[in-house]
């Protein structure tokens, strides 16, 4: 044992992803082991968790919470480290906003059970679905309650900082270690609680070094049917979708630089409430037209948006879930 | 008095994977159930986005592996356009994910698995871990493994725009190439690949091979299963991860045919169990036996070893000595060993860093031309590829405009699901007799068994690969538990 501060980084419901992430600050890591006890980690070390519920309460300084909420479990362990944490950061999309897997919301529990277990190659004759409780001829055994919509962090616990990101780009991790070193060093303050930290507070298209000429468009293109674009000019201006406007800074617009249009990985910009409300108004800004018809044909060149609009962002924008999964919810 | 042992991730209420184990009356395993926790559904939601999406949305199933998704979705989505990317797309595609081949089968040998074999099994648990490794093996070793992780992001964030999730496969293509520049800094870190790979076999051999008591433990048979295997091959039936035919062959070694990705229902399909949210694949032409061995039962495996047990051989030439190195050791093919697995992914360490510098000299490779522009109407594709942990494939159905109708996913570590619940069985079946007392011998026995794996239940939960630490839990007929046991990797 130590006297040293006490860190913990954990997963619910994720991909791993931003665990490679921190892992990718490659010498960092040796930073926080040099100045943290590090007590419960998962990927990295001796996975305690007895340990932790034996811990006095409030006695980790830091915890990293990634992976939305899907079942009981990520539940339980939210509040579990919530009661136990100083300070817990919603740690990347998932946690943040629900990302990729809060589409998941616009379909009930049966919708996804029924996709999920008579796809074409499944062999399911007696429509067999998992069952959270089930009688073996050995006795029974259980599996986790699947929730009929997924949460982010702050809609199951309180949460005190917000880092975005899909994953949060390992230059932020590194700025966000030496930030909470320093403040254990008595050389910064802490930003207020509830802040956004490890990433900008503008927009994507603030750090994209692409041109705009703030050009308006007469369609929107699906990116595998443009021909040839030109490399150094804005993609929303070529008509490609990008979620730029409305996407907070702080990747370096990585997306953008390989030709990609961004995606919002990195969540609502700075002082947008409703994420897809901002990138509509960003799209409509650069409709060039004025005629009810044209601009409803330009919009149909958006086929799908509320994948558009709310990629990575549906289970934390104020409209959460589908109708399906609402319904399932009680409404 | 029925007694159960129930082995949890440490992390217990974490959607890792969970062993239960039932003794019947006179204390000898009466069956076992591995269970998989967690289930989100992106077989559903991804209906109604545009296929496009796919190679991004997809990439989220599992941040261990996005590369592998990434690639699987953008061969489904060609398919799906029936558009052919022009060569200089394909080779860098192949060669964004043959670096990362490199940096992930590095981190599963060294950090995971290796530690059992480096430091030996009965090791103290403390010790048995990468730690562990460096300080047996020398520091340096540690700044190796580290530049070999570098390197092999590097080069997903060169060709694919970022490190995790990378951002550039569309279909028809790729949104850019890479400048000349950027190909020298590539082609550099691939020699110093080639030389990490084989550094990493010579360790192997040194300390694995040199050893008998490692040798009679990879003969033995608590980890041998003979199963049928499957792997993706080139048309010299050589082994390759991005593209090809999945050649299948039965437990003594004969080939049953090669399927085209858009041929995999015919061979391919899953089993459903009620106490479980993952599906169990198998051989639909040999059909579902139950968990059992033999070339009777579907039941097959998609690993290091299987791919190298489903193929002739190696496409590049030290990785090519090595395979047959291989077989002559262990004594000819197919291989049923399951901790071999460990030994045929390093010769595939080696063939990725070979391959990778093959593609970084190709003339094509700094060509500016890698997007073909579909021209068809989109209908229906498949895209296979070979994860690091077992054959992927990914299948998807759209409407005339390319908007998702359906769409079916078996991904790598699932292809294991029904070998590493065998696997699981029979460690337990050899470690627990009448009055054999349960103990930490048993809970690293099991935990080898499905590290050889290296199950990623990333794809299917999201648990880094063989990051398992496990809890046994031994409980009375009444459920009350009686005895906690721990272990940690």
């Amino acid at each position: 044992m130590t006297d040293k501060p006490k860190f913990a980084m954990y997963w619910a419901a994720s991909c791993g992803g931003c665990e490679i992430a921190v892992l990718n600050t490659h010498e960092k890591i040796l930073d926080v082991d040099a100045n943290f006890e590090v007590v419960f980690w998962p990927v990295a070390m001796d996975a305690k968790y007895k340990d932790v519920e034996a811990m006095d309460d409030g006695s980790i300084l830091l915890t990293l919470f990634n992976g939305g909420i899907r079942n009981a479990e990520n539940e339980h362990i939210a509040k579990l480290l919530r009661q136990k944490s100083q300070i817990l950061v919603a740690f990347g999309s998932c946690a943040n906003e629900g990302c990729i897997p809060g589409l998941a919301n616009l379909s009930s529990t049966n919708q996804i059970f029924d996709t999920a277990y008579e796809t074409i190659s499944t062999e399911n004759p007696e429509h067999i679905r998992p069952q959270f409780t089930y009688q073996m001829p050995e006795g029974e055994i259980t599996i986790p309650t699947f929730y009929p919509v997924l949460k982010t962090l702050d809609q199951v616990v309180d949460v005190d900082y917000y880092m975005p990101g899909c994953p949060p780009e390992s230059h932020q991790i590194a700025a966000v270690i030496d930030l909470v070193i320093a403040v254990l060093q008595g050389k910064a303050e802490l930003p207020p609680k509830g802040s956004v930290i490890g990433a900008g507070a503008s927009t994507v298209c603030d750090e994209c070094q692409r041109k705009r000429n703030l050009k308006s468009i007469t369609e929107f293109k699906r990116i595998q049917d443009v021909e040839q674009y030109d490399p150094e000019l804005c993609l929303l201006e070529q008509g490609i979708p990008c979620n730029g406007p409305a996407t907070r800074s702080g990747c370096d617009a990585r997306c953008p630089s390989a030709g990609a249009q961004c995606i919002g990985c990195y969540g609502p910009a700075e002082g947008v409430v409703d994420y897809g409300a901002r990138l509509i108004s960003a799209f409509a800004s650069v409709i060039d037209s004025t005629d009810p018809v044209e601009i409803e044909k330009i919009l149909d060149g958006i086929p799908d948006p509320v994948g558009q609009f709310y990629r990575f962002n549906l289970a934390g924008s104020t409209l959460r879930a589908g109708v399906p999964a609402w319904k399932q919810n009680g409404g | 008095m029925n007694q159960r042992i129930t082995i949890d991730p440490i992390t217990r209420l974490e959607g890792h994977g969970k062993i239960e184990i039932f003794l019947d009356k006179d204390g000898e395993v009466a069956n076992t159930y591995f269970q998989i926790p967690e289930l989100r559904g992106f077989e559903r939601f991804c209906v109604g986005r545009p296929v496009e999406e796919m190679p991004l949305l997809t990439n989220r199933i599992c941040g261990v592996c996005p590369e592998a998704h990434h690639m699987a979705a953008a061969k489904a989505a060609d398919a799906v356009y029936h558009v052919d990317p022009p060569r200089a797309a394909k080779l860098l595609r192949e060669l964004l994910y043959m670096a990362f081949y490199c940096t992930d089968h590095t981190t599963h040998f060294y950090a995971l698995a290796g530690p059992d074999f480096v430091m030996g099994p009965d090791a103290p648990v403390a010790e048995r871990n990468i730690l562990g490794v460096i300080h047996k093996v020398g520091l340096e070793i540690g700044g190796k493994v580290i530049q070999m992780r570098k390197y092999g992001h590097n080069v997903v964030e060169i060709i694919g725009g970022r490190k995790v999730h990378p951002a550039t496969s569309i279909p028809g293509g790729l949104t850019k190439g890479i400048t000349e520049e950027q190909r020298k800094e590539i082609e550099d870190m691939g020699r110093w690949a080639i030389e990490f790979a084989q550094f990493s076999l010579k360790l192997f051999n040194d300390i694995v091979l040199g050893n008998k008591t490692y040798v009679d433990l990879i003969l033995g048979d608590v980890y041998t299963h003979r199963t049928h295997y499957i792997g993706l091959v080139d048309e010299n039936n050589k082994v390759n991860f991005y593209d090809g035919k999945v050649s299948v062959m039965d437990p003594e070694g004969k080939r049953l045919g090669k399927y085209a990705p858009n041929e995999y229902t015919d061979w391919i399909a899953e089993r459903v169990e009620p106490w479980t949210y993952l599906k169990f694949p198998y051989l639909k032409k040999v059909g579902w036996k139950g968990f059992t061995d033999g070339k009777d039962s579907g039941v097959y495996c998609a690993t290091p070893l299987s791919r190298l047990n489903a193929s002739d051989g190696m496409a590049t030439p030290l990785a090519q000595a090595e395979f047959e190195k291989f077989y002559s050791t262990l004594g000819g093919k197919p291989v049923h060993q399951r901790l071999a697995t460990h030994w045929a992914r390093l010769i595939e360490l080696l063939y990725a860093a070979e391959r990778w510098m093959e593609l970084v000299t190709d003339p094509e490779i700094t060509s500016p031309h890698v997007h073909a522009v579909p021209t068809e109407t989109p209908t229906e594709g498949v895209g296979i590829v070979e994860a690091p942990r077992g054959t992927l494939t990914h299948h998807y159905v759209t409407d005339e405009r390319g908007i998702l109708t359906k769409v079916n996913l078996i991904v790598g570590t699932t292809n294991n699901y029904a070998p590493i619940s065998m696997s699981i069985k029979k460690a337990a079946e050899s470690l627990i007799h009448k009055g054999t007392v349960v103990n930490e011998g048993l809970l690293n026995m099991v935990e080898m068994a499905f590290r050889a794996y290296d199950p990623c239940f990333g794809c299917a939960t999201h648990s880094l690969p063989g990051q398992m630490p496990l809890q046994v839990t031994i409980r009375d007929a009444d459920g009350n538990p009686i005895d906690v046991l721990r272990q940690f990797c």
